[in-house]
């Protein structure tokens, strides 16, 4: 481009929230703009910081069970069980199967309401208005079973120390089913609307490529990982639960665009009927609560680390007790933040418009970053 | 050039298949709510805030106010004042009321509870003006359920001993 004389060429800052539409919470992204392009991206993060884990040491170990519905309160299923197992892991609380089970259920279909909100509201970002509308009629199903177990909506509360305080009966199990034929008749109406549109694929195909090795030295984890050619998932590399129980596949994309990552939620989701399906057929009689759990819970001296496979990657929990009723520290590595932070090495050198299509594709909860 | 004009016609293609998904269901049952008109039942094990369940045998609570719910609280929203039934000794609560704002509804006060006095009520209207209007009083909550049920109004153990204070209560029962 030929320059006047007198006139240099400069870059300038615009500010991609803290409050937009398409950064799902309060996450400001400083962009270093040339003109329609992003040469440089400085996500600036903690609006939503609640001190989570400073609430842990001035709280007992039963009374942090209802933050962990509040990190990620997309998948909340996942962050309940992770924390219950790191305290039964110490306490040495075994779970009875049919408890793990109902575990296994319910996070399970946790998940696909996670990945169903992400599929409404990447679309939204997209400008995809109808597809919202779809996926939330679909969710709506889901919150209703669990609304009938757990009596929340969103912020779940449900698992506790040695079991499942509600034991699910034949209304659920049926519920369940009706679900899966439900949302396995509507994959041809999400392909139609959404994968085959020619306007989607032309907003993601190529755009937003993260390599296998970047991926790898960010600790990106989940689909977002899973999307690069990478078969990672605690699900199946670090079992815990009753997962080795269930015959699943971990789907994997080629090229690691914005479209892969979207195509192994899609398939993620199929999969998490499998389990359900499975776990249903397999669901074994018996108690739902440990015998002989002390209310007032004093784990011995010890420390424990234990992970889970949340819908947005890993999440893990390092508790340290020094034999007290309050835990002395608990760190929750929670997957956001990794994934985050790959953000800059991807969004260079794009425009605005992709910008966003890549920070959707990441599937960020913001609270969960700072939390 | 073939090519292009391939990836045109089946683009276009795309788009009348999504139409088509979008036309298919205009003509299906709507299946929004029109809340406010209309209501959903709520799930009979929906956690609204708390309230007393109301025992059959007596018509009345069953809180004995031992503030087993209250050291239980993550917030520390529930406070519950009780006096001793002259005669025995036991206690019995007579005021009990929740800061609902700060409630996180993890339902840990139901289920500590050793008399199961406590259960979800399926509220869930709960707007206010002030903070004020979201510290519910249970007992209050409990008298009008008992009015509406047509049963005997829960009356505190000992009235003139409630405002003196529990010690009254106490030495009353002593001497009998």
């Amino acid at each position: 481009m030929m320059l006047e004389k007198g006139l240099e060429e400069k870059t300038f800052y615009l500010n991609l929230g803290p409050q937009h539409p398409s950064t799902h919470g309060v996450l400001r992204i400083v962009l270093e703009m040339d003109g329609e392009f992003i040469v440089t991206a400085d996500p600036v993060i903690g609006y939503g910081h609640r001190a989570h884990e400073k609430m842990a040491e001035l709280r007992t170990y039963q009374q942090y069970l209802p933050n962990m519905g509040r990190v990620d309160y997309l998948h909340a299923l996942a962050y309940n069980q992770c924390y219950c197992m790191a305290v039964e892991k110490l306490a040495g609380i075994v779970v009875p199967e049919r408890a793990e089970f109902i575990r296994v259920i319910t996070s399970e279909l946790n998940r696909i309401s996670s990945h169903l909100l992400w599929f409404g509201a990447y679309l939204l970002d997209l400008g995809a208005f109808t597809p919202f509308l779809y996926c939330f009629d679909d969710r709506e199903q889901i919150l209703d079973l669990l609304d009938r177990l757990t009596g929340s909506r969103l912020t779940y509360c449900f698992y506790r120390f040695g079991g499942v305080p509600v034991d699910i009966d034949d209304d659920f199990i049926a519920g369940c089913r009706a679900f899966i034929q439900r949302l396995r008749s509507r994959w041809d109406d999400y392909d139609n609307l959404v994968t085959k549109n020619v306007i989607f694929i032309h907003r993601t195909r190529d755009v937003g490529i993260l390599p296998p090795e970047l991926a790898l030295k960010y600790g990106v984890t989940g689909p977002t990982l899973r999307g690069s050619g990478i078969p990672y998932d605690i699900r199946k590399s670090e079992p815990f639960s009753v997962y080795p129980l269930f015959d699943f596949e971990i789907p994997i994309g080629e090229r690691g665009d914005v479209l892969d990552r979207y195509l192994v939620r899609l398939r993620e989701m199929e999969q998490s009927l499998r389990i359900i399906e499975q776990a249903l057929d397999k669901l074994p009689a018996g108690p739902i609560m440990a015998e002989k759990v002390p209310k007032r819970l004093k784990p011995p001296e010890g420390e424990v680390y234990t992970a889970v496979e949340t819908a947005r990657g890993e999440f893990g929990i390092y508790l340290v007790s020094k034999g007290d009723v309050k835990p002395y520290r608990v760190k929750l590595r929670v997957p956001c933040f990794s994934n985050l932070s790959v953000l800059p090495e991807l969004i260079k050198d794009t425009m605005v418009a992709d910008a966003v299509a890549i920070l959707g594709s990441i599937d960020l909860v913001i609270p969960e970053i700072d939390r | 050039m073939k090519a292009y004009v391939k990836e045109t016609l089946t683009g276009f293609y795309s788009l009348l298949a999504g139409l088509g998904v979008t036309i298919r269901y205009f003509v299906k049952p709507i299946v929004t709510v029109q809340y406010p008109r209309e209501k959903l039942d709520m799930s009979p094990r929906y956690r609204g805030h708390t309230e007393f369940l109301i025992d059959p045998e007596t018509g009345s609570h069953r809180c004995n106010a031992c503030e087993n719910c209250a050291r239980t609280c993550p917030s520390g929203v529930i406070t519950v004042t009780g006096v001793k039934v002259p005669g025995t000794k036991k206690k019995r609560a007579v005021t009990y009321s929740i800061d609902y704002s700060l409630c996180s509804l993890c339902g840990l006060c139901v289920e500590v509870c050793p008399t199961h006095a406590l259960k979800f009520s399926n509220e869930y209207r709960l707007a206010g003006y002030s903070r004020q209007d979201m510290i519910i009083d249970i007992m209050a909550r409990l008298k009008a359920q008992q009015r509406a049920l047509g049963l005997p109004e829960e009356v505190p153990p000992a009235p003139e001993a409630e405002a003196a204070a529990p010690e009254a209560a106490a030495s009353g029962e002593a001497e009998s």
